[in-house]
């Protein structure tokens, strides 16, 4: 089952960031390789205002996949409200990453002012996809300023880490079993994307990982299949972990409790 | 008779295509925006960092082929015992091939880790090595990379001189904005108008570039030193006499005339990390250009009728301007094809 988001369904969960790679072709070649369904794109305001940056967000748009665009480096609700209106002229679309940072050295997102942007910009029409931690009370708190997806982090932005809080990230999952989640941010393996769609999410959204590998193209091939292994992971209903070995061959002639 | 051969263009590409077919003989007339060579071209602003092998940490493995005899290039055709145009111009700035520092800050050791794994001949540095390398760096680096084959020059003071050198050879320089296609009427034209081409290049991009000048007296450093870091990896570049040329941001963005104060904040806090002297350093300049740059940021010849053109040396104008250069002539009197091969960097 895939849940849907603002009544969108996606091919599959991959989200590429469109940041840092060598180059655009680069780019190219790692979106095609992986299928990613979703391209994030951040903008920078000085380039919004006189379209300086329209080269690039054709190059994007030429991807063939959905933008969601994002306000990426803004610390204030007013900054994260502005780049948003200007994301949506520019690429008409209604999706917007929100992101309003809160503190330098772990990017960690200010939940505060997230829940306000967030509610400003749900009033406004948009579909705001907000960049979060798995913190239950703020998770509840974006879904009644009129958010539909929480975007929950791995680990800190560009870390590398993965899943650093498993308990809570399978808290959140449970206790909103309609949402659709992203794991947003800090994955660096393709393992660690599996292991997001085993615990049930529903798309990872990565960027640093691919765009900084090697080989770029290479490495986002790698993450398209984890995804798809992690996703049908979790749909063939896992085993579940116990304690003691149990073989999976009967040992005959053994007695029981010996 | 010579062949009459027209160049538009008065960047680092024009000129250095300028001095390779006045080599062989033709009689070249360039086109030039502006007034003259300056800040019309975006390699007025460039690092001028001879450096193809830490460019490898990103770039494609072309372009550090293709930059290996820039420094002799340039060494060549500017430096001392070029033949000297006017008085003065033998004394213009060497290419000075005394290699490029990389260090990072002990917190940013992962992106240290990543350069070493991309790029090919360094030695590793400790923080011993760096003092005795740059002294003023003395304990702020526990770990560095030194590529002890790469150089720097000097963009401004260079193409002053290989302009005046070819004025003094017999090119006419043209100050007039000219379309390639009325001008190829009376000859061969070579196009190097860089980001102005873009109407006949739809795949050419910008890719905004910020910078600064620095005057600082109390730090002396003598060669490029690279700072690595996840979001905002600089460098520095000594120019001499205390100034220091601060760059550069990589934006994907074709406009702006203006520098963004986050960028000159980062690139300040990061100059401020090599050393907290440049906290004293005098802002000579804010630099902003765009450069222009194909989907794969890598260089392309093309020709079309009578209009052979150099374009997309993204940020590698000094370091691939000179092969370039040596393909378009190679290719006009030697009959060679315009592929990008490896050969043009022997």
């Amino acid at each position: 089952m895939m849940r849907k988001f603002y009544g969108t369904e996606l091919s599959n969960g991959l989200m590429l960031g469109t940041a840092q790679y060598p180059s655009p072709a680069i780019l190219a070649d790692a979106f095609e390789r992986s299928g990613a369904a979703v391209a994030t794109v951040s903008l920078r305001r000085e380039s919004g205002r006189d379209k300086a940056g329209q080269d690039f967000w054709e190059l994007i748009q030429r991807l063939g996949v959905h933008v969601l665009p994002n306000t990426a480096g803004c610390h204030t609700v007013k900054e994260a409200v502005t780049t948003a209106h200007m994301a949506r002229e520019i690429f008409g679309t209604k999706w917007i990453k929100l992101e309003v940072i809160g503190e330098e050295d772990l990017l960690h997102p200010d939940v505060f002012g997230l829940v306000e942007a967030a509610r400003v910009l749900s009033e406004d029409g948009f579909e705001v996809f907000p960049y979060c931690t798995e913190d239950l009370v703020v998770a509840d708190k974006l879904l009644n300023a009129g958010c539909e997806v929480l975007m929950p982090w791995g680990a800190p932005i560009g870390s590398g880490q993965g899943l650093n809080n498993l308990f809570g990230l399978r808290a959140l999952r449970a206790h909103f079993p309609d949402v659709p989640l992203v794991i947003d941010a800090g994955l660096g393996l393709p393992s660690h994307a599996a292991q997001a769609m085993e615990l049930g999410f529903d798309a990872v959204l990565l960027n640093t990982a691919v765009a900084k590998a090697g080989e770029p193209a290479l490495m986002a091939e790698a993450f398209g299949l984890a995804l798809k292994a992690g996703q049908m992971a979790a749909l063939a209903d896992p085993m579940e972990k116990r304690d003691m070995a149990a073989p999976s061959t009967p040992v005959i002639g053994k007695a029981f409790l010996s | 008779m010579s062949l009459k051969i027209s160049i538009i263009g008065g960047g680092v590409a024009g000129l250095c295509v300028a001095r390779e077919l006045v080599d062989r003989g033709a009689d070249i007339t360039l086109y030039e925006r502006g007034d003259g060579i300056g800040k019309h071209a975006c390699s007025w602003w460039a690092g001028g960092m001879l450096a193809p092998y830490c460019e490898g940490e990103t770039a494609e493995d072309i372009v550090v082929q293709l930059g290996l005899k820039a420094a002799d290039w340039w060494q060549k055709s500017v430096g001392k015992g070029a033949k000297s145009g006017r008085k003065g111009a033998e004394k213009a700035q060497k290419v000075r091939k005394n290699g490029t520092l990389v260090v990072s800050l002990a917190r940013d050791h992962a992106d240290l880790q990543r350069f070493t794994r991309r790029t090919k001949y360094f030695t590793r540095l400790d923080a011993d090595e760096i003092s005795r390398l740059e002294p003023d760096l003395k304990d702020r680096f526990s770990k560095g990379l030194f590529f002890e084959n790469e150089a720097h020059l000097s963009p401004r003071e260079v193409m002053m001189t290989l302009r005046d050198l070819l004025v003094f050879e017999g090119v006419k320089f043209i100050r007039d904005e000219v379309e390639p296609e009325l001008i190829a009427k009376d000859g061969l034209t070579i196009d190097c108008r860089g980001l102005a081409a873009k109407d006949n290049l739809a795949d050419l991009r910008g890719v905004k570039g910020e910078m600064l000048m620095l005057s600082c007296l109390d730090v002396n450093i003598s060669r490029p030193v690279r700072l690595l870091h996840p979001r905002i990896p600089i460098y520095i570049v000594p120019r001499g006499d205390g100034i220091y040329m601060l760059g550069a941001t990589m934006i994907e963005s074709s406009g702006g005339k203006y520098a963004t104060a986050r960028s000159v904040l980062e690139l300040l806090s990061a100059a401020y990390a090599l050393n907290p002297a440049f906290g004293e350093a005098e802002i000579l300049e804010i630099g902003v250009d765009s450069r222009p740059a194909f989907p794969d940021n890598i260089p392309r010849v093309g020709k079309n009728g009578n209009v052979i053109s150099i374009n997309g040396l993204y940020r590698h104008g000094f370091l691939l301007a000179p092969a370039m250069a040596q393909m378009v002539a190679a290719h006009i009197f030697d009959n060679k094809s315009l592929e990008m091969k490896h050969e043009y960097s022997a």
